[in-house]
């Protein structure tokens, strides 16, 4: 029976165009936006005068 | 109705919409090339527009000549910024996806209709933020800093040309989709559409974040909403500002490797290396944002250190291994065409009367050298401390966006024309001198920015002089970067009219090469492949490079005394 070889993991990582748009995507999602957004959120409104 | 066809996506097949090329040989669909040229053709309009803006501003800037008034001043700084930073690339960009979808995919177009939505949306709201700038009612520059208010067309027109950008990027992954799915090419996708993948992966998040910071801020300006908080508005605009320019990062990467296989028949030296450094954009080079936050109080060290430093530096790893890829694999070809004298004896050999290879090789020069040097420099936390809001920042991404993308994106367009409009260029004596002309004024311009900022004088202010603080040499460098502008200027418009005249009178090649740029020729002692494995045969590239690392080291430390000496111990 013929049996076809997969390719190396880090080929197929790099073939595969939807896993590297979701990282893409949620990568700097986390690391730029949310982290940041939360940040922002964290602060405590300034006490008008 | 239905935009999806269920014919075969191969262009190939029997009734598809194809021709052949009489340069290349390859397959062109008809539908894409229609889309590239529209896409081009607004391209260079905006081009042109940023353009006369450009040199108004410069004239303005440079404090001798102070052209504008103040209002007009604001009005043009936008104009400027979002014609060139955002239309220009943008409309480019999307005929650059749709080429490398297509082409070298030997696959059609995925949807004819998706795509005239997509340049519907673009060019409506380009036109509609152009129109309302010059009205008056959008002095806010290009970032548009809450709460700073805008007229609502202004934000619409730009989530008009956001949105259409993002359906034109979801044709191209459809693209890939179907020519995966027919097997109309075999094993991985050439490194050409694979670095236009990687610009489209980075244009999905930046343009999410254009929707995200857009929508609310044109609620806001129609009284709907309540105003967005302005630091918020801050970090999410540069997830669009400051992203999008990565977009261009990727595609003029993949046009390096383009233009070097077509002027010199390079192939890269390492696809899978390649391939990694595409990968680590994608993962990476957004964080890269965070640079425009870094005298922010609202966000953290931590998150400061951790965006600009820690991980974007994986980004830069990515350009430093293009920045050596690139030329190595143009010196192997070069030594295997037999021109190995000495270290550099095959730089000398190289087709540098082509307008497009010299394009290439100086976008990735001024690229590398000028705007990569001083972006890592800049984006230092604390080094941005003495060059935030300074002359130094536009004197950065002047060598970036402008000597770096916008000179590979004419370098290619040099092809482009011949290759889909299938027209020789007319004035080719002018185009081989044009990219040179080009490339040295927005030297001139990047280094006079960024000694004016070292003398601490500040972007975006329309007069110097009321403070008394700069003395003649500010004044010098000022100058500087106004000559630069004008021969930038000048030859921006060469370009453009070229363009225009070539497209219009250029003589037309249906069925026939296209006239020759000049490629490097083999000389008898050619030896084609026998270099492919021989890692000595890159010693003028690793020449090249160390001279690079050479002037970042004294670039970088440099900028650690000069901070220093702003505190100095007595």
């Amino acid at each position: 029976m013929k049996t076809e070889e997969r390719d190396p993991w880090l080929k197929r990582f790099m073939d595969n165009t939807w896993l590297l748009l979701v990282l893409g995507v949620v990568i700097p999602l986390l690391s730029y936006t949310l982290w940041g957004w939360i940040e922002l959120l964290m602060i405590p409104p300034a006490p008008l005068p | 109705m239905s935009t999806v066809s269920t014919n075969s996506a191969a262009l190939d097949s029997p009734g598809a919409d194809s021709r052949t090329c009489g340069t290349t040989g390859l397959k062109v669909c008809l539908a894409a090339q229609r889309f590239i040229k529209l896409n081009a053709v607004a391209a260079l309009v905006f081009l042109l527009l940023g353009g006369i803006a450009a040199i108004l501003l410069a004239l303005t800037r440079w404090q001798a000549v102070h052209l504008l008034p103040v209002d007009w001043f604001y009005r043009i700084i936008t104009f400027h910024g979002l014609n060139m930073l955002i239309f220009w690339i943008l409309f480019f960009e999307v005929a650059v996806l749709y080429f490398a979808a297509t082409i070298p995919l030997k696959s059609r177009l995925f949807s004819r209709p998706v795509a005239w939505v997509s340049f519907g949306m673009m060019l409506v709201g380009a036109v509609m933020t152009n129109v309302v700038i010059l009205q008056g009612k959008a002095d806010v520059m290009m970032t548009s800093y809450l709460p700073l208010l805008a007229h609502p067309l202004f934000y619409l027109g730009i989530i008009l040309v956001a949105v259409g950008t993002l359906i034109a990027v979801f044709n191209f992954f459809a693209t890939l989709f179907i020519a995966k799915r027919d097997k109309t090419y075999e094993g991985s996708l050439p490194l050409v559409t694979y670095g236009a993948m990687a610009a489209a992966v980075i244009a999905v998040i930046t343009l999410l974040h254009g929707a995200i910071v857009m929508v609310p801020t044109f609620t806001y300006s129609l009284g709907w909403t309540p105003e967005p908080d302005p630091m918020w508005y801050r970090m999410i605009w540069w997830g669009l500002g400051h992203m999008s320019q990565q977009v261009n990062v990727a595609a003029m990467v993949a046009i390096w490797y383009l233009i070097g296989y077509l002027a010199v028949g390079a192939k890269p030296v390492n696809e899978t290396v390649c391939r990694g450094a595409f990968i680590l954009y994608i993962l990476f080079i957004n964080l890269a944002a965070a640079h425009h936050l870094l005298v922010d109080p609202g966000v953290s060290p931590a998150w400061k250190m951790w965006n600009t430093s820690y991980a974007m530096y994986l980004a830069v790893l990515a350009s430093m291994i293009h920045a050596f890829t690139v030329p190595a694999s143009v010196e192997i070809a070069m030594r295997e065409k037999g021109h190995s004298r000495g270290i550099f004896g095959w730089i000398t050999a190289l087709p540098w009367r082509n307008p497009g290879f010299s394009a290439a090789a100086l976008s990735l020069v001024i690229f590398g050298f000028v705007g990569g040097i001083t972006g890592v420099t800049l984006g230092t936390q604390q080094i941005n401390i003495i060059a935030h809001n300074t002359m130094r920042i536009p004197g950065h991404f002047h060598a970036t966006v402008v000597g770096g993308t916008t000179l590979a994106f004419m370098g290619l367009t040099y092809y482009v024309i011949p290759l889909i409009f299938q027209r020789d260029f007319i004035w080719r004596g002018m185009a081989r001198v044009q990219p040179w002309l080009f490339g040295g004024g927005i030297l001139l311009v990047s280094f006079g920015m960024s000694f004016a900022g070292s003398l601490g004088v500040s972007r975006r202010v329309h007069d110097i002089e009321y403070a008394g603080a700069y003395g003649p040499a500010a004044h010098l460098f000022l100058g500087l970067m106004g000559i630069g502008a004008i021969i930038a200027v000048f030859s921006l418009v060469a370009f453009v009219l070229m363009c225009v005249g070539t497209v219009l009178f250029g003589r037309k090649i249906e069925g026939r090469a296209m006239a020759d740029w000049g490629v490097a020729e083999s000389t008898v002692e050619a030896k084609p492949g026998s270099l492919a494995h021989a890692h000595w045969a890159m010693k003028g590239t690793m020449a090249l490079t160390s001279v690079f690392l050479l002037c970042f080291a004294v670039y970088y430390f440099a900028n650690w005394k000069a901070l220093a000496d702003v505190w100095p111990v007595q």
